[in-house]
């Protein structure tokens, strides 16, 4: 990558919903962690995100979903991602996700999954956790 | 407790209390409390029921009125929340309060791509009034109001419930309705909001202007601290916000050559009782002084009754948890007292399965009886405002007034409500709040009992609960009721009310007119928001971080 070696990160909300408190705190989070972080706003269509990560070059794009609907999306978004080349790009996923379902996101590529109430702790070590598998 | 810092000692003694607000509470108070802030029986809390309304807006609080309950409800297709009304309504409840799905929120017809996945699912699908024809169906409109809880659309649904009122024979006089109808609110948390801040202001504006010529007994907009609170603002900027936001509104409507006195009588709030205890009580009663000081003195409202802080003091979801749901009945139950303690009009409860999803018919009726117990077994209807009088509440009170006053000025000094918004400052700075607090959750220095103390070692206590569940018939069924409706309507006059409606749209006259024509004519949601999407464009929010 050109850029420098500070983890660039995509805070992205797909869909209708509008509660975005965690994403923005996540963000935070990350910011404070020594990350670079892009918040795409409300309202994203998956083509959006996948621009705005393009775009800015980041490293990982971190989904925020509460709406119940991150399997479709995350294997939606995985597929767009790799047919615009962003190979190296990893997802992560955070918000209302039942236990159950982490397998099955893994399973189909996503590189760590962030269910609310996970500490920031965590959150961090996890994203410095998998950008150093890449 | 949850939600001050409680600082201990070597031997778990309390320390130090200090309030999200940022109050420091003292061990004891006494008489010389009230000296020191310079207290005054007449300026500072007046009777119940005079100026400034500290104590009530009521003489005899609810003695001589219990307060109005009203669940927020609304589920599926407009079918299946029909009959929910109807099972609050018969178990005692008086007014309603309708959750529709993001599609209608957002302006999305159920067959829109934008809405798959979404139809029915947090609320009600809406998509002309030939659904709210069966939402409402049998339900006394001249005696029962209705709150909507809708934003970015709210003038779109005030035009439909008009015109659902008018469909079932009553006159638009008598009919009572409150959209939510706070755009500015939605751009700083929830994100319920379509188009550009101004757009957003005018269709306000417009929806003020109407109701006071044309809806009498209809409160055009409600201003929601509430939101502002579960997105991370402190209880001081929940209201300080909230009025600051009530001026641009205010601002906007005097421009069109009205007078506050004519139009702020009809403006509502909701607010959140979800924190400390004390600090709520003292902020209800400091809200309501200064609401109606302000009113008073900076714009020459004299008419008292028009300087009433009315509105729904209730919810309280963020401080819910997965974690040990049941433990939220008590916190329900608190909740209530605190807000019946605050002298609340009207209330609801955040009912304990909504940490995971909207209520079940029993969790919801369970959230009702807490109310009605409060009021009818608990002896919260005895006397006006029990706690005046109290060294540490009175003294709270005036600290609470005093840091709204802080928070209110520094929205000023960015330039008012409308420019804070546009250029996301007070997005930053809620959002802030919300990272500071959950910081000193995750630290502990604020205890959530079952989430961060005393916690389960698995999640089993979680999976008892009986859940709402959403069923993928009911968008099917949503689409091809919309498919139909748009075969048998005539299409002549949704064009031309739509044209009408798009003329108004651009040359700035009011819509309001127009969207209840539309509305009659079967024009769906999507179209009429359509209109207004291709006149107004779409909000871009301001860079956040």
């Amino acid at each position: 990558m050109e850029h420098s070696n500070r983890i660039r990160v995509l805070i992205a909300k797909p869909g209708l919903d509008g509660h975005d408190k965690g994403a923005k705190i996540v963000a935070l989070a990350l910011r404070d962690a020594g990350m670079e972080v892009i918040y795409t706003g409300l309202h994203q269509t998956l083509p959006q995100i996948i621009k705005a990560a393009s775009q800015e070059a980041v490293d990982v794009i971190g989904l925020s979903i509460m709406s119940g609907a991150h399997l479709p999306i995350s294997q939606k978004l995985l597929g767009m991602m790799k047919e615009e080349g962003l190979s190296e790009t990893l997802l992560t996923v955070g918000g209302v996700i039942p236990h159950q379902d982490i397998p099955k996101l893994k399973d189909m590529g996503v590189s760590a999954v962030f269910p609310g109430g996970t500490s920031f702790e965590d959150i961090v070590n996890g994203m410095n956790g998998i950008i150093q598998n890449r | 407790m949850g939600v001050a810092k409680y600082i201990k000692n070597e031997k778990d003694a309390v320390e130090e209390v200090i309030y999200q607000s940022g109050i420091k509470v003292k061990p004891s108070y006494g008489p010389e409390d009230l000296d020191k802030a310079g207290f005054s029986y007449e300026k500072d809390l007046g009777d119940p029921g005079e100026y400034p309304f500290t104590r009530s807006l009521h003489p005899k609080g609810y003695r001589s009125r219990a307060w109005t309950t009203r669940q927020y409800t609304g589920f599926g297709t407009p079918q299946e929340t029909n009959e929910r009304f109807k099972l609050m309504i018969a178990n005692g409840q008086n007014g309603l309060n309708v959750a529709f799905d993001l599609p209608t929120q957002m302006g999305y017809d159920s067959d829109d791509p934008m809405s798959f996945g979404e139809v029915g699912r947090v609320g009600m699908a809406i998509d002309s009034l030939r659904d709210f024809e069966i939402a409402f169906k049998d339900i006394p409109l001249d005696r029962i109001g209705s709150g909507l809880t809708i934003n970015a659309v709210a003038t779109i649904m005030m035009a439909m419930y008009q015109a659902v009122a008018e469909k079932f024979g009553y006159k638009k006089t008598q009919i009572s309705t409150t959209p939510q109808n706070d755009i500015l609110k939605e751009m700083i948390g929830r994100g319920a909001w379509i188009f550009p801040v101004e757009h957003g202001v005018r269709l306000v504006g417009d929806s003020i202007e109407y109701a006071v010529k044309e809806l009498p007994r209809s409160n055009p907009v409600s201003l929601c601290g509430y939101h502002l609170r579960e997105s991370g603002a402190t209880p001081a900027q929940e209201i300080a916000f909230a009025f600051e936001i009530a001026k641009a509104y205010i601002d906007n409507v005097v421009a069109r050559g009205m007078k506050p006195e004519e139009f702020v009588g009809r403006f509502s709030f909701n607010f959140n009782v979800y924190g400390n205890l004390w600090e709520q009580i003292a902020k209800f009663r400091a809200a309501r002084k200064l609401w109606a000081k302000m009113l008073k003195e900076e714009y020459g409202v004299t008419d008292k009754k028009k300087l009433f802080l009315r509105g729904l003091f209730g919810g309280g979801g963020s401080g819910l948890t997965k974690e040990q749901p049941e433990n939220n009945i008590m916190r329900g139950a608190f909740y209530a007292l605190g807000a019946a303690l605050s002298g609340a009009q009207t209330t609801a409860l955040c009912s304990f399965d909504e940490a995971f999803t909207i209520p079940t018919p029993r969790s919801a009726l369970l959230s009702l009886r807490t109310l009605e117990i409060i009021m009818d077994e608990v002896g919260l209807r005895d006397t006006v405002d029990p706690l005046a009088g109290s060294y540490f509440i009175e003294t709270l009170t005036l600290e609470m007034e005093e840091k709204i006053q802080t928070e209110m000025r520094r929205v000023q000094e960015m330039g008012g409500m409308v420019k804070a918004v546009s250029t996301g400052f007070i997005q930053r700075e809620v959002s802030r709040q919300a990272y500071e607090f959950e910081k000193g959750l995750q630290s502990k220095e604020y205890i959530k009992v079952g989430q961060n103390k005393h916690a389960s070692e698995t999640d089993e206590d979680q999976k008892d609960v009986e859940l709402h569940g959403y069923n993928e018939e009911w968008a099917k069924k949503q689409v091809a009721s919309l498919k139909k409706l748009r075969r048998e309507r005539n299409d002549k006059d949704v064009s031309a009310t739509l044209k009408a409606l798009e003329k108004a749209a651009t040359e700035g006259d009011n819509v309001m007119p127009h969207l209840v024509k539309c509305c009659h004519a079967y024009a769906t949601v999507g179209e009429m928001a359509s209109v207004f999407r291709e006149a107004f464009g779409e909000w871009k929010e301001p860079e956040l971080f």
